[in-house]
Parts: C-alpha cells; sequence; structure tokens
C-alpha cells in the first residue's frame, strides 16, 4: 500500500492507482474534475487537461516536486507523494484556463441541449471557468453527420474526448464511427454514411461529457431536471437490465445506464433496455435513485417519494402504490 | 467571418480496385517487415502506394481494399489517411503543386512564388486548373529551408525557385507530361 | 575549416557507394566494435563522450540507453528518428542523402550496444526519394555482411528497415512516431510508460534521431574520451547547424560546439552575412519552436558575454533572455522582416499539426492563430497582445507533449522581445494594410 497526501488528507492506496483514483476514494471536493477519463473505458483519460494537479513532492524516496503540473487521471501514485489540488493556486489558474480552452469553440447552446442540467461541462464551467468570455472569433461549426435514427451527434458541442469512440472500440467487434482528420478539424464522424447499428452503442451517450451525443428518442421531450430519475430493472438477455428511468408521472421519458457520483456509469445497458422500452409495464421500479452528483439535477426533491409511488403531476400529489 | 469545417462525408461506390500482382508482392514483403500480428504497422507505406497506384488519390474503395489486405476494420484506415496530410481524399490533378508557406520559405519569397504561381495557372489554393492538369496546395514545411522557396510537385522536390523559373517548371510539365517522374513509391523498398 | 567529425567525406566523389565509403575508411568503427569491443563497452565510450541528443532536447544519449529494460525479456527496438519537420532544419536530409552509410554504420554500432535486433528508420514520408537511398544503403551493407545474420562472423545479428512517414510534423515526438510506426494515428502518448520500458509494440525501445545515431561511429572509433574534449564543457562534440532566412550562404554546416554565433553568421566559412548588405534584426538559433532572439541577444547574453553555439550559452538568461540550442535550425531575420507577420506564419504551422488529443493546443493554437492573423492583417486590438501572452502561459507546460510548449514559445517570446512591433500593427492598421504583403487566405 502506497500512502499519498492530496490537499492535505492522506490515504492509503494500492500500488498502481492514479492520483484520480485516490482522490476519489477521499470523495467530496479534493477530487479533481475528469472530462475525458472514464474507470471502464481502457486507454481513457490524459487528453482534456482537466484534472491537472500539482505534485510538491514525488515520493518518499525522492521528494523533488514535479515541475509541470500533472494529469491526476494518468498519473500512478508514488508512495510518500503529496498532491495539491483545490489548494494550489497554480493549478486553478490552469483549469480555468483549461475551461476557456474548453469553451472556446462550444456553441454555448445549452438552452436547447438535452444534456443541460447533467453536462459535465457546465459544471467544469460554474466550478472553475471565468464570468466572461475574451474570445470575439467565430466558433467552429461542423456539418451535421447522421449516425442513424437512435443518435443524435452534434458535433459542434464535442470536446474530443475520445470516450465513444473507445466504447465502440470496447463494446463492439467493429466500431463505425472514429476520430477523423486531426487538430482543430478533427471530427467524429463515420466518414461514409453509415448508420451506428450495434446492440451497445446507445452507451455512447452515457459516457459523453456534453451533449454531442443524445438520445434522439428524448430529444426535446423535456429538462432533465423536470424528471425523476428512478432505478429500475428487468430481465434481460442481452445486458444485466439495470437502469435509471427517467419519469415524469407514471410516464418514462428516458432510460439511461445507472450514474455513480462521478457521473460513470456502473454497468453498460443495452439498445433494446435504452431505446425500446419506454413502458413502464416492462420495468420493476425500485425507487427513486439518488443523484449525488453537484449539478442542477441533484437537488433531490423526488426524495420524499416512496418505492412505487403513483405520482399525479397536474394535482401535485403522490400516493403509495399496493 | 465564419469558421466552418468543411469535411463532407464519403461514399462507397463499390467499384473493384487492386494491385497488380508485382505490387502485391511487394506490399506482401513490407508486411513482413513488422512482428507477427503487427501488419497494422505497414499501412503508411501501403496508403503511398495506394495513392500513387490506384488514382491518385484515396477513395473509400481504397481505403477498403488496403484494410483488406491488412485485415483491418475500415474505420481504422479512415482514421489514419484523414490524419496524414500526404493523403489526399479526393481527386487531383496529374501534378500537384505542394508549395512551402512556412517561415523561412515565407521569409525568402516564398509568398510571392505562391501568388504567381495562382495569377499563372488562375487557380486558388485547393483548386485544380479546368484541363486537370495541375492541383495546388499550400503546405507546411518541406525540410528544405536552406534552399527555399521550395515545392514539390508528386513529392519531387523543386527548389531555390523564383517566379520565372515557376513558369518554366510548368511549362516543361505541360510539354512533356506523358514523361513519368522518378522512382515511384513501390521502387524505393528494396 | 572547421574540425569536421561527421561531414569529413562528404565531398568525395560517389561516397553513397559501399565500396568507396569503405576506401575511405568507412565500417572501420563497425570493425572495431563488433570484433574488438562489447556492447557494454560500447556503450561505455558513448557515455563517456557526453553525447547529447541532437534531435531537439539535448537529452545525454548515453542516459537514455541506460534506462533501456534490458530484463522484461521482450525484444528491444532502436527507432532512428528521421521525421525532421521542424521549420528551419534541414540538416538530418543533408546527412542521409550525402552520406547513408554513416547513419547506417551508427546503426549497427547502437544495436550492438543495446541488444537490438530489428531496427527502422522512421523518415518523413515528403523525403520519398531519401527512402530508395537507405534501402540502397541498407542492401549494399547486407551484401557484405555488415546486416543480416550473424554480421562479420559474431552472433550478433541485425535488420535495418525504412519506414515512412506520411506529413506530420508530431510524429517527430517520439511516442507519436512510435504510434505511427504501429501503423496508427500520430497521436502522442501520455508517460509515463517511457519508451524505454513500453515503446514500440510494448516493447523496450530507445528513439535517437539521425544526426545523434551519425556521431556514434565517430565516438566509437576516436574513443568517448577524445570526443569529450571537442566542443565546450557539457556540449560536447560537433553539431550539424542548418542556417536558413536572409543570409548569404544558407546551408548546413558542422560547427565545433563553442564557436560564437558572431562568427557563425559573418563568417565568410559559414553564413557568410546578412544577404543584400542588410542589418541583422533576430534569429531563431533552434528551429522554429525555441524562441526568437533579437540581433542584441543572439550576438551577446545579457551579461555581456558573446553567445556561443553551445546549450548552455544558448539558453542563458533563461526565457527572459535566452534561447535554445534546440535542433541547431538557425533561421535569420534581417531588419525588413516583419516580426509579426513570421510569428503569425509559425503559429499557423502549429495550428496545422497540432494532432488535437489535448485541449490546451488543440483550442489554443488555433486561437492564437486567429489572434495574429487580425493583428497581421490589421484587424487587432491593444488587448490582444496581452490575450496572446495569456493563451501561450495557459498552453505551455499543460499538454501532454511538448508542441504544446513549441507553438507558446514562439509567441510569448516574440512580444517579450518585439511587443513595439506588435503595438505598432494595431495602432497603425492603415499602414500594415499599405505594405504589400501578398494575401494569403486563411483555412
Amino acid at each position: 500500500m502506497f500512502k499519498i497526501t492530496i490537499d492535505n488528507i492522506e490515504i492509503q492506496v494500492e500500488e498502481g492507482a492514479t492520483i484520480l483514483q485516490a482522490a476519489r476514494m477521499i470523495g467530496g471536493k479534493v477530487v479533481p474534475p475528469a472530462m475525458c477519463y472514464y474507470t471502464k473505458l481502457m486507454g481513457s483519460g490524459g487528453k482534456c487537461r482537466s484534472c491537472l494537479v500539482k505534485v510538491v513532492k514525488g515520493s518518499a524516496k525522492d521528494p523533488r516536486p514535479i515541475s509541470k503540473l500533472v494529469a491526476s487521471c494518468s498519473t500512478p501514485v508514488q508512495d510518500g507523494m503529496v498532491v495539491e489540488n483545490n489548494i494550489s493556486a497554480e493549478v486553478r489558474e490552469a483549469r480555468k484556463g483549461i475551461v476557456e480552452f474548453l469553451l472556446l469553440n462550444h456553441p454555448l447552446d445549452c438552452p436547447v441541449c438535452d444534456q443541460a442540467g447533467e453536462c459535465d461541462l457546465q459544471d467544469l464551467s460554474y466550478s472553475f471557468g471565468m464570468e466572461e468570455t475574451n474570445t470575439r472569433e467565430p466558433r467552429r461549426e461542423y456539418t451535421d453527420v447522421d449516425i442513424g435514427p437512435l443518435i443524435k451527434l452534434h458535433m459542434n458541442r464535442c470536446i474530443h474526448c475520445f470516450r465513444c469512440v473507445l466504447t465502440a472500440e470496447q463494446l463492439t467487434k467493429k466500431r463505425a464511427h472514429g476520430m477523423l482528420y486531426r487538430g482543430d478539424t478533427m471530427e467524429i464522424s463515420t466518414f461514409i454514411q453509415t448508420a451506428i447499428d450495434n446492440d451497445f452503442s446507445g452507451n455512447m451517450i452515457d459516457v459523453c461529457p456534453v451533449g454531442a451525443l443524445t438520445d434522439k428518442t428524448f430529444r426535446f421531450k423535456s429538462r432533465v431536471w423536470f424528471l425523476n430519475p428512478m432505478d429500475a430493472h428487468r430481465e434481460c438477455s442481452k445486458c444485466n437490465g439495470k437502469v435509471t428511468a427517467w419519469m415524469f408521472g407514471n410516464e418514462i421519458y428516458r432510460i439511461t445506464g445507472c450514474k455513480d457520483e462521478f457521473g460513470e456509469v456502473e454497468e453498460f445497458i443495452c439498445n433494446e433496455c435504452r431505446f425500446e422500452k419506454k413502458d413502464i409495464n416492462a420495468w420493476v421500479i425500485d425507487g427513486p435513485r439518488k443523484i449525488k452528483r453537484q449539478s442542477v439535477i441533484s437537488g433531490n426533491h423526488y426524495e420524499h417519494l416512496k418505492k412505487g409511488s403513483i405520482i399525479h403531476p397536474i394535482e401535485g400529489t403522490t400516493e403509495p402504490q399496493e | 467571418m465564419k469558421n466552418k469545417v468543411n469535411h463532407h462525408l464519403f461514399v462507397r461506390e463499390n467499384k473493384t480496385v487492386s494491385f497488380s500482382d508485382e505490387t502485391l508482392e511487394k506490399v506482401r514483403s513490407l508486411i513482413r517487415r513488422y512482428p507477427e500480428g503487427r501488419q497494422k504497422s505497414a499501412i503508411l507505406p501501403i496508403l503511398h502506394i495506394a495513392q500513387e497506384e490506384l488514382g491518385g488519390y484515396l477513395s473509400v474503395d481504397t481505403m477498403d481494399y488496403v484494410a483488406s489486405l491488412l485485415n483491418l476494420n475500415p474505420m481504422e484506415v479512415y482514421e489514419v489517411a484523414t490524419f496524414y496530410s500526404m493523403f489526399y481524399l479526393e481527386t487531383m490533378g496529374k501534378y500537384v503543386l505542394e508549395v512551402c508557406h512556412t517561415g523561412p520559405c515565407a521569409i525568402c519569397g516564398g509568398e510571392e512564388v505562391l501568388h504567381h504561381i495562382k495569377d499563372y495557372l488562375h487557380i486558388e489554393t485547393g483548386e485544380t486548373t479546368p484541363d486537370g492538369m495541375f492541383t495546388l496546395k499550400e503546405v507546411e514545411c518541406l525540410g528544405a529551408c536552406g534552399n527555399g522557396p521550395s515545392m514539390q510537385i508528386n513529392t519531387e522536390f523543386y527548389e531555390h525557385l523564383t517566379s520565372r523559373q515557376v513558369e518554366k517548371v510548368i511549362e516543361d510539365l505541360r510539354q512533356n507530361s506523358e514523361e513519368g517522374s522518378s522512382k515511384g513509391w513501390a521502387e524505393q523498398f528494396s | 575549416m572547421g574540425r569536421a567529425i561527421l561531414l569529413d567525406k562528404v565531398n568525395i566523389p560517389g561516397i553513397r557507394a559501399f565500396e568507396v565509403y569503405r576506401e575511405h575508411g568507412g565500417y572501420k568503427p563497425v570493425d572495431k566494435g563488433l570484433l574488438e569491443m562489447t556492447p557494454a563497452q560500447v556503450q561505455q565510450e558513448v557515455i563517456k563522450s557526453g553525447l547529447r541528443g541532437r534531435g531537439g532536447a539535448g537529452f545525454p544519449t548515453g542516459l537514455k540507453w541506460s534506462f533501456l529494460d534490458r530484463k522484461s525479456g521482450k525484444p528491444r527496438y532502436l527507432v532512428c528518428n528521421a521525421d525532421e519537420s521542424e521549420p528551419g532544419t534541414f540538416k538530418d536530409r543533408y546527412l542521409m542523402e550525402k552520406l547513408p552509410h554513416l547513419l547506417i554504420e551508427g546503426l549497427i554500432l547502437s544495436s550492438y550496444a543495446l541488444g537490438v535486433k530489428t531496427c527502422y528508420i522512421y523518415i518523413r514520408g515528403e523525403f520519398k526519394y531519401l527512402v530508395g537511398v537507405l534501402e540502397n544503403a541498407i542492401r549494399e551493407a547486407k551484401q557484405h555482411s555488415y546486416l543480416g545474420e550473424k554480421i562479420l562472423g559474431t552472433d550478433f545479428s541485425l535488420e535495418i528497415y525504412v519506414h515512412p512517414g506520411a506529413g506530420a510534423y508530431i510524429c517527430g515526438e517520439e511516442t507519436a512516431l512510435l504510434e505511427s510506426l504501429e501503423g496508427k494515428r500520430g497521436n502522442p502518448r501520455i508517460k509515463p510508460p517511457f519508451p524505454a520500458y513500453k515503446g514500440l509494440y510494448d516493447c523496450p525501445t530507445v528513439v535517437n534521431n539521425v544526426e545523434t545515431l551519425a556521431a556514434i561511429a565517430p565516438i566509437v572509433s576516436m574513443g568517448g574520451d577524445a570526443y569529450a574534449k571537442i566542443g565546450s564543457g557539457k556540449s560536447t562534440g560537433t553539431k550539424l547547424i542548418s542556417a536558413c532566412g536572409n543570409i548569404n550562404k544558407p546551408g548546413v554546416y558542422e560547427i565545433e560546439m563553442g564557436l560564437p554565433v558572431e562568427d557563425f553568421i559573418y563568417s565568410e566559412e559559414y553564413c557568410g552575412g546578412i544577404s543584400n548588405g542588410r542589418m541583422l534584426k533576430a534569429v531563431i538559433p533552434g528551429g522554429s519552436s525555441v524562441p526568437i532572439l533579437p540581433a542584441d541577444l543572439i550576438l551577446n547574453t545579457a551579461k555581456g558575454q558573446p553567445r556561443l553555439l553551445t546549450y548552455e550559452s544558448l539558453s542563458e538568461g533563461e526565457f527572459e533572455s535566452g534561447s535554445m540550442l534546440g535542433s541547431g535550425g538557425f533561421i535569420v531575420f534581417d531588419e525588413d522582416a516583419c516580426i509579426v507577420r513570421n510569428t503569425w506564419n509559425l503559429t499557423r504551422f502549429y495550428r496545422h499539426e497540432s494532432c488535437g488529443q489535448c485541449s490546451p493546443c488543440r483550442e489554443g493554437t488555433g486561437w492564437m492563430e486567429k489572434v495574429l492573423y487580425r493583428i497581421e492583417h490589421g484587424k487587432g486590438r491593444m488587448s490582444d497582445i496581452n490575450l496572446l501572452v495569456r493563451i501561450a502561459k495557459n498552453i505551455e507546460g499543460n499538454t501532454i507533449c511538448p508542441l504544446g510548449d513549441a507553438a507558446a514559445w514562439p509567441v510569448a517570446s516574440a512580444i517579450r522581445h518585439f511587443r513595439g512591433e506588435f503595438e505598432f500593427h494595431v495602432e497603425h492598421p492603415e499602414v500594415i494594410k499599405s505594405i504589400k504583403h501578398v494575401a494569403i487566405k486563411m483555412e
């Protein structure tokens, strides 16, 4: 076991753990934001640079600090390492710069974006961004690419995290989309006009940190903060059938994977569960899901609901089910 | 001013493309240069050969063919082909004039040379002359800074350029348009 | 002439051919290394020589070799970085074109020292004709039993293959090069792990620049101690400097480390002075990525010492008043050169060459280019100048690979030393617009 100190809090972690993993074990405000790292996706991380931290002491053996800031998601912990995250002015300043870069070409169309309210980029901007913009250059615009009837791709909103490419690579045998071209014209696309058609393709929506990939069957139906997330399950031959059902009254508006406090899904789910089972009778509702993340939907106003409550949105009342 | 990224979606035409037997033998020997299971390594040399021998650019069908030779998912080939600037995704003129516009060439008259080519051929960067002979491209540093201004025509170096010389080069190519340039990609490898 | 160690045979007619090269002492160092020395002894000579990486970073080669994981049981690889794409640098192209066998010798000796059986030369695709030149040299060496199985009757076997790139500056970064060699997009890897542990095909790998490897045969031949005596201080040996820009005699020159910059620019032996009798305005001494220095600071350090062509002297004063030797791409600007235009030009280069993998570089290079384009074309604001400084600062050090720094330094240093010129552009757009520049459309 290695000992590491992050923002003056000490913790023991397994050898081979990264700084980010150690910080997540501590939890709370010590955890650096992560826009591209995703625990379940091999090879993710290191790209967005929003999780940069300062290593003020390399290890007990070699106490020299690391001169540059390091990406906490891809830097392994050394025994006796001392790391500064929020307490370092240098880190806060650098992170502010990263937010600025990520927003530079982002369309800021949150008012019409289905991701708003559960968007990692929104959260990041609220936490670390600047109040005003310094750019007056035109923002990058991509031509629309249709990737099929289930998933909507808004390339303009993409922050090039590579998560969806890794998801396709690792969950499917033959991925149909990829990261094309390079530099600031890099684009997620199928290159040729193919619809992305695979039993697990819907997970691209869940891993996308922004509104670049959204659920077409939920498009413009509601805002996420008007919906009640409920744990639900069903017998499924393709996945474990455990999902979060986003409900309004007795209606299921959309299905997503169950996300943990860091926004990562606990299990990937299949497209049948996600897109085809919108009837409440298809599911066993287990009860309200507590959203632990810091964002608009984490008000958790629905927590007083009992298991299987019936909600009458118009009357504003609820009654327990038998 | 708009900042539009204009990548368009390409189409699979399902045309049959294939290397000659001789080239195929060369391709197989290139693949053998890399360890077992690492045949993907040969993708860049093979794409060079494919571009040169199968129409002067990489069509979707050509890339699919390369993918089949290397046992890859076609997407992997598209990703690689779009990353590197020497690969063309659309039809080009018979001669592709790639003029260096980076610093050292620019301060030695590279901008004037570029401008002169545009005037002389009546085309802008990225365009092809109506007769299909010349395509003009601006490229970044070619590694010929000491001999600037410089350009490459079909990967052949032309250096110490002046406006007059450029005219001569273009005219020579027009006259002797049948004459092939130096060794092709496949011949470079022993 | 100055001391020639690498280019001593360069003017011999037909030197590209194996026989001619052999006649003039070529491959003797290989005989010596393979027949009289152990691999450890060869490496020891390289360590003693104090040779530093000639690709730009200047990291001690012997030390880099000593990091190579020899215990993994996996095959080890040596990769020659011939992806020379740094604006202002054209020394490797010259070396490979003139003396391909010098590189082959270096590869054989280095592979012997490192226990490598397969070696790849990653050469930029634009140097297509050099692929043939090198393949030919390899074939000749093989015919003479210097490559292949059981070289010179020893137990040492080696194959060298040439691998062309296809137009990507980023592939000069060693991990991007390895990705590209594996047939992928040239996205730099996140370190650690370093190539010495997990490089090509996840195997221990050393990546060295062409000029570095070319120096190995002379080092083995003369001995590491003798090599270390050449040069000055920790900058041992000779260095190829590729000089270009507004000078009378652009070209590749081999200099002994420690030559004063002033001599290099003005002496007839080297650059022969500024072209058309103009005055020196500024120099980028180590390829476009290093900070630009105005005439007074390139000739003398801030302390008034003459500036020398060494790693230490050129970086004296750090980024306040110094620069770097880098890859030895020496770009000279005369009094008429526009620093703003050149800075914009270089940011366009970095924007085009950014792989796009990490956000500061992908977005920052494009942003700097757009702002500089406006300033250069008479649409700048005074606040843009400090904005550029801030963007550069936010990129620097926060990226996966050094391309971010390389894009930030030229901008930061140009503003540091030539702020007045940027301000003039903002204050007098009418003057700027009236100067006849060829308009280049933005992509």
